[in-house]
């Protein structure tokens, strides 16, 4: 009972904070909505037995990606949208009916893969602390956790090279 | 907290969610105008994907959709690092955010 409510309730405020995101005209409104929206997730990660993975979803993605956006947007000083295009009839008349194909073939899909009687419980798997998630990273996953760890390592030189000002 | 609870919520409700999430995202790639949102619609596309990954990490009781999800958050960094300071260029070169002015390669 208490999970239900507690996923219907963080699902919801998921649902709602991504649609605030794509209507509203302001970016620090879409930002902030967005931070909502990982929260709320960061909820349900926990929920799923996840915990390290909620940590760092809060630390890394609300935390430090969001600050980026918020200080990139203050930077430039972007405003509001200018109105948008009408869109073509056409474009709703097949694109809405494509959309509900899609969301019916995933149902769908996902009715007939994954067994309805698979119920989610808070505590039913307990191998996401950071102590199981660091033993697979530093075990199984040790290779890729390096090449990640240079790719970050190239996107750093490749953010300083591409934002520095030029001197003459 | 009882390790386990009487009722739970199906599986299927999770990937449900992710779904919407993502078709939201997708949406939101394709309406918006300025640059920093439609980078945003690409964060909230990524998020979407870790639910669909956490979830099948319960179901199937291993740890390695986790490390999948970690992955996607470190890609993520990298991506939202880079991407930022190409918009920073483009706006320092263009004065403009909105994607309709940045038209270089149009024919």
């Amino acid at each position: 009972m208490v999970d239900l409510l507690l996923f219907a309730f963080f699902g919801g405020l998921a649902v709602i904070c991504g649609i605030v995101m794509i209507t509203q005209k302001h970016p620090i409104a879409s930002a902030l909505s967005l931070v909502g929206a990982m929260g709320s997730l960061a909820v349900l990660y926990l929920l799923l037995g996840a915990e390290f993975i909620a940590a760092a979803q809060l630390i890394v993605y609300a935390g430090a990606i969001m600050v980026l956006f918020l200080f990139v947007i203050m930077l430039l000083n972007a405003g509001a949208e200018p109105k948008p295009m009408r869109p073509s009839w056409i474009a709703v008349a097949v694109g809405i009916p494509a959309v509900l194909v899609m969301f019916a073939m995933l149902a769908r899909l996902i009715a007939s893969t994954v067994p309805m009687d698979s119920l989610v419980r808070f505590g039913g798997f307990t191998g996401g602390s950071a102590k199981d998630v660091g033993n697979a990273i530093f075990r199984q996953y040790l290779l890729p956790f390096e090449v990640i760890s240079v790719l970050v390592l190239i996107a750093i030189l490749g953010a300083v090279v591409l934002a520095r000002k030029e001197m003459d | 907290m009882p390790p386990s609870l009487p009722n739970g919520v199906p599986l299927a409700a999770y990937l449900g969610l992710s779904a919407i999430l993502f078709a939201l995202g997708a949406a939101g790639f394709l309406i918006r105008k300025n640059l920093i949102t439609v980078f945003m619609c690409i964060e909230l596309m990524l998020n979407a994907v870790n639910l669909s990954f956490v979830a099948f990490s319960y179901h199937l009781k291993q740890v390695d959709g986790h490390l999948f999800s970690f992955f996607v958050m470190v890609v993520a960094a990298a991506e939202a690092a880079v991407g930022l300071a190409i918009i920073l260029t483009v706006f320092k070169n263009r004065s403009t955010l909105l994607v309709d002015e940045v038209d270089s390669l149009k024919l």
